[in-house]
């Protein structure tokens, strides 16, 4: 920050650049930090200078504006959601391996400075939830649940693109603070004073506040949309109880975005006005009171982590039931289950400040709380089990997270309830206990459940499966990687390492810092084949194409379409019957069943909305970042002024006729007849094309 | 009372005319029906205003003009409250115990529940903190 | 689900337009209960504002409080205001609905915004007096917590009446065709809903505080 502030950059200088401080003042340690940030400042620019680049030499703008950035379809959104997902991903698993080396090295002193690894656990934790893995699971909402409840699309289509654009935003100014650093390091917590101005002044913290507002914004939107398709949009016949898990995770998913966001709202809303209008809020004198801060924030976060989970359990619970063969069992113990869940994680927040001084016995009520929903958990675990027990299991990729899941998530659940007793707590509080205890729950738990989902789902978006050789790959040094990195935590927590430590000097720590740091080697390999995978697959789409549309010989209705879905997904609004809607068809003989007659379909027209409002949230947090106020200002207005006008367009949607969908639907059923029928034991073949022999013919469940 | 009642009939005699040519359009729909559903939304926003009136000017008269104890008129200001919040979800925003308006009641008493939980969490943790470790801060 | 009583057709919170305008009427199925539920969250918000509120009542530091400072006066007529402005609303609600006429419809219509900027104008008065009296924010914590609640329900009322001349602009260009008709009946839940935020605002922050 320059001291003086000019009318144009705000307080934007030249020491923002990365390098500066290395220039100023060389020093062995500011050489070493201004390298490595200045190479991750310089995989920014050039990451997104190659982007342009190879999008102008390909001529493709046209096709990402038209087709892309402007589409308000479900499955484009979702798509695109899951693009920023991986994306972010990969920068957070870089910090995380940076930090583990941080620490096997760490032995007196290391090679990071305080600062910079500050500056690594905060990022890399504010990315892995509200950039990966928010975007990650919405993505996979938006993308498959319209799908499974027979809808065409979202209730409100264009306010899940302005969903999109604010995320989009959000990840656009994590990206721009390593260019233009510092990020803040308070952690993803933020925790005041620490973050107050006279702690903080930087430009840092407020990085963090307008990122983290921009996506908490994103997601209520999001939820909204979500819960409203939910209740008002499903297919003739598709009630709340014959929905696949899935979307009832999804329901849950969204009621807690709905009740759950506001809280980090007010915390990050009332954070931002004290350090902006010097309001007293949470500051240490003036009558300020931090610990409400803590208490609002978790009031999120507690509900936050099962927002996290609850998309996860709905995958895998569509991943056992069609990889087993089976109906899902205790279908509606799972139900249940989710929704109790949902309700409990609204009573438990104060679990993650058992230390801050209050009596003991609110400390008991929230404990006894927190291990009540190890019930309905447990409920689920078995249901799982179950639905494998008797089934022809087949091990695919999908499959192996799922039972890696199963394994690795129930020990992270133990861990969850030995930090539930508060007595306990005090002890391994802020140690590396809990940190490996969290990321035992998101890892093997979120991430797996996200990375089974798009493995499975890949193929219905874009009509090719993911090559399955690397996927094995990916998903088995996931699971050992995680192993290593995270298990050895458990131990240095119990030997009293704490966390967001840059250095220690008790050489017992360091056999485990080293297993650790190995672990996260390993879990840099999986993310490799994971691109790796990626690439081979694309190399070989033709090979692995499935158009056919049921790869998996699946349950629920999204297999009921072609691969890749046409835009407005069904021709006709299916009729559902029962639970496990599409193999009930097939069961009966007739899955796609075409109609004696197609209607026109109507379908909402592309609009700039998402793009305007993504734009100006950039800028507008960028603007305050900086104290740029004419640029928050101005683009303050325009996204006002682009809503106003929004309000005035009339004819937003155009009509798809009759002719062309039934031309389309005829090609298909031309191509499935000429399909070869694959049994369950070629589904990761090159063979599958997507129709699978008819349930009585193959293997019976 | 009365005069809402009256009113609300007077406007409806003057519109009569108007609606002439609009109910050409309406299918299905007798005139009786529209009339009687008219008289009954009128009646509705009159009923509203009257209560909300009412449940007004008696937390503000005793404030301002009835000495007692303040836990006393904290209790009435409160039950006028939240029985003037009922009135306007009733008589305004049409809340009902009717079939078809459950889903809006659930939603609402869900959100009355979550509300419940987190305020009244807030105010217990953070009064037994203060109560603990900051005297200062309980008023 | 269609029945020929006009009344039992509700499908969402709020007045229902009825059969009479099919096409609006079922367009808000989806469009009122998003709104509605889109509410409920915003009442968290000021749920918890409120609690936050409560919590800072002893974080005066010094500085006045809330006896010092808070108006019984202004808190009445700012009431009185948002309440006729309610009432107004629902009866531009009902021309609508009843097809009495566009000059009714926009007449209450500005009645209720002209009630609406006169709260605003009343309220920013009353933080005028207010701060030249030594309750401006940085003052406390008690002060900030004030200033982070009651303003952020002016905010809203501010945000609404904007609303409000966006659909005057739509109906100059549009009349009064179906998403005027669904514009409407979502604003309309707002400032209904903004007089409840009210109610407690008044009862908890100025008579709760008075008294
Ligand atoms: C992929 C492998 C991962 C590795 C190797 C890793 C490693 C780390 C490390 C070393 C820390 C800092 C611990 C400390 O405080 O000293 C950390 C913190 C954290 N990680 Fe991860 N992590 C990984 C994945 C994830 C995922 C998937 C998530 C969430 C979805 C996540 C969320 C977090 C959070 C929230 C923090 C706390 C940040 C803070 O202290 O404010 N991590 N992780
Ligand atoms: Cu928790």
């Amino acid at each position: 920050m320059t001291d003086e502030s000019s009318f144009l950059l705000g307080r934007l200088g030249w020491d923002a650049l990365p390098f500066w401080d290395m220039i100023q003042n060389p020093t062995r340690e500011s050489i070493i930090n201004g390298i490595i940030a200045s190479g991750a400042a310089g995989m920014v620019v050039l990451g997104a200078l190659a982007a342009a680049a190879l999008i102008t030499w390909y001529g493709k703008w046209k096709v990402l504006w038209c087709d892309w950035l402007t589409s308000v379809d479900h499955k484009k959104i979702g798509i695109m959601f899951i693009v920023i997902a991986l994306l972010m991903l990969l920068r957070a698993v870089i910090e995380a391996a940076f930090m583990r080396a941080q620490q096997a090295f760490g032995l007196g002193g290391g090679f990071l400075s305080p600062e910079h690894y500050g500056q690594l656990f905060t990022t890399h934790g504010t990315i892995m939830i509200f950039f990966m893995a928010m975007p990650f699971l919405t993505g996979l909402i938006n993308f498959v649940m319209p799908l499974q409840i027979g809808a065409r699309d979202l209730s409100f289509p264009v306010l899940n693109s302005v969903s999109f654009g604010l995320t989009a935003a959000g990840a656009a100014l994590m990206m721009i603070s390593l260019v233009l650093a510092p990020f803040s390091t308070g952690g993803w917590t933020g925790y005041p004073p620490f973050t107050e101005l006279q702690a903080n002044p930087g430009p840092g913290v407020d990085y963090w506040i307008w990122g983290v507002t921009l996506s908490t914004l994103s997601s209520t939107f999001s939820g909204i949309n979500f819960a409203v398709t939910i209740y008002k949009k499903r297919a003739p016949g598709m009630t709340l109880m014959r929905m696949p898990l899935f979307c009832w995770t999804a329901l849950c998913t969204s009621i807690l975005m709905i009740f759950g966001m506001p809280p980090l709202t007010v915390a990050t809303g009332l954070l931002a006005l004290d350090r902006y209008l010097d309001f007293h809020m949470f500051t240490a004198d003036l009558g300020g009171n931090m610990m409400n801060y803590i208490n609002l924030f978790w009031a999120f976060g507690h509900p936050e982590v099962y927002i996290l989970i609850l998309p996860a359990f709905g995958v895998f619970s569509e991943v056992f039931s069609t990889f087993s063969g089976k109906r899902l069992y205790g279908y509606t113990a799972l139900v249940i289950a989710t929704m109790a869940i949902a309700v409990l994680s609204f009573t438990v927040w104060l679990h993650h400040f058992f230390t801050m001084g209050q009596s003991a016995h609110i400390n008991a009520v929230f404990g006894i709380a927190t291990m009540l929903i190890g019930i309905p958990t447990g409920v689920k675990i078995f249901d799982w089990m179950l639905t494998m027990y008797r089934g022809r299991v087949r091990l695919t990729v999908p499959m192996v997270y799922a039972v890696g899941f199963l394994i690795l998530f129930s020990i992270g659940g133990l861990s969850g309830i030995i930090l539930a007793t508060p007595s306990i707590d005090y002890q391994i509080h802020n140690s590396l206990f809990l940190v490996a205890h969290f990321h035992n729950m998101l890892i093997p738990g979120l991430l797996f459940g996200m990375l089974a989902g798009y493995t499975y789902w890949f193929s219905k978006a874009f009509g090719f499966q993911l090559d399955a050789r690397w996927g094995y790959r990916a998903a088995w040094s996931w699971i050992v990687g995680f192993m290593l990195a995270f298990f050895p935590l458990y131990a240095l927590g119990l030997l009293g390492m704490p966390r967001r430590t840059v250095a220690f000097f008790d050489p017992v720590y360091l056999p485990w810092t080293i297993a650790a740091g190995l672990g996260a080697l390993i879990i840099l390999y999986a993310i490799v084949c994971l691109m790796a995978q990626l690439w081979v697959s694309i190399k070989r789409r033709d090979a692995l194409a499935t158009p056919g549309g049921d790869p998996w010989d699946g349950r629920s209705l999204e297999w009921d379409t072609p691969s890749p879905v046409p835009e407005y997904n069904f021709p006709v609004l299916p009729q559902v019957n029962s639970h496990d809607a599409f193999y009930r068809q097939k069961c009966d003989g007739a899955p796609h069943e075409s109609p004696a007659r197609y209607e026109p379909i109507t379908i909402p027209k592309n609009t700039a909305m998402g793009v305007i409002i993504g734009v100006s949230g950039t800028a507008v947090g960028f603007g305050l970042t900086w104290h740029m106020w004419w640029l928050a200002l101005a683009f303050s207005a325009v996204a006002l002024v682009a809503m106003i006008a929004r309000g005035f367009a009339r004819n937003t949607t155009w009509t798809l006729d009759a002719e062309a969908i039934e031309r389309q639907q005829r090609a298909w059923a031309h191509q499935l007849e000429q399909f070869e029928p694959i049994t369950r034991q070629w589904e990761q073949s090159e063979a599958n094309r997507g129709v699978p022999v008819p349930p009585n013919e193959g293997a019976i469940q | 009372m009365r005069a809402h009642e009256s009113n609300a009939q007077d406007t409806q005699t003057l519109d009569q005319n108007t609606d002439q040519n609009t109910q050409a359009q309406q299918r299905g729909h007798d005139d009786e029906d529209l009339a009687r559903e008219r008289q009954r939304d009128f009646r509705s926003y009159g009923w509203g205003l009257f209560l909300s009136l009412v449940l007004t000017l008696i937390p503000f008269g005793v404030a301002a003009f009835v000495p007692l104890p303040s836990i006393a008129h904290w209790i009435i200001i409160g039950e006028c409250a939240v029985v003037q919040i009922i009135v306007h979800f009733r008589f305004f925003l049409h809340i009902s115990f009717s079939r078809n308006t459950r889903e809006d009641l659930q939603l609402i008493l869900f959100t009355v529940l979550i509300i419940t939980i987190l305020a009244g969490g807030t105010l217990w943790i953070l009064f037994d903190l203060y109560y603990r470790m900051m005297p200062g801060m309980a008023p | 689900m269609t029945t020929h009583t006009a009344g039992a057709s509700t499908r969402h919170p709020g007045l229902n337009l009825g059969e009479p305008h099919e096409e609006a009427h079922s367009a808000n199925e989806e469009l009122v209960f998003g709104f509605w539920v889109f509410m409920m969250s915003d009442f968290i918000i000021f749920g918890l504002l409120f609690a936050t509120y409560v919590t800072m009542l002893g974080g005066t530091a010094g500085g006045p409080g809330p006896s010092d400072l808070l108006e019984m006066k202004g808190a009445f007529i700012e009431t009185m205001l948002l309440l006729a402005s309610s009432f107004t609303f629902g009866m531009a609600s009902l021309s609508l609905k009843y097809h009495q006429g566009t000059a009714k419809l926009i007449g209450w219509l500005v009645v209720t915004l002209l009630l609406g900027l006169g709260f605003l104008a009343h309220e920013l008065k009353d933080f005028h007096t207010m701060i030249s009296e030594g309750g401006y924010p940085s003052r406390s914590g008690y002060l900030s917590a004030f200033f982070s609640l009651v303003p952020l329900h002016g905010l809203h009322v501010a945000g609404a009446c904007l609303w409000m001349l966006a659909i005057f602009g739509q109906m100059a260009v549009h009349r009064i065709d179906t998403q005027v008709k669904t514009g409407l009946t979502r604003l309309a839940i707002l400032w209904h809903f903004l007089d409840i935020v009210w109610i407690v605002i008044f009862s908890l922050v100025y008579l709760g505080g008075l008294t």
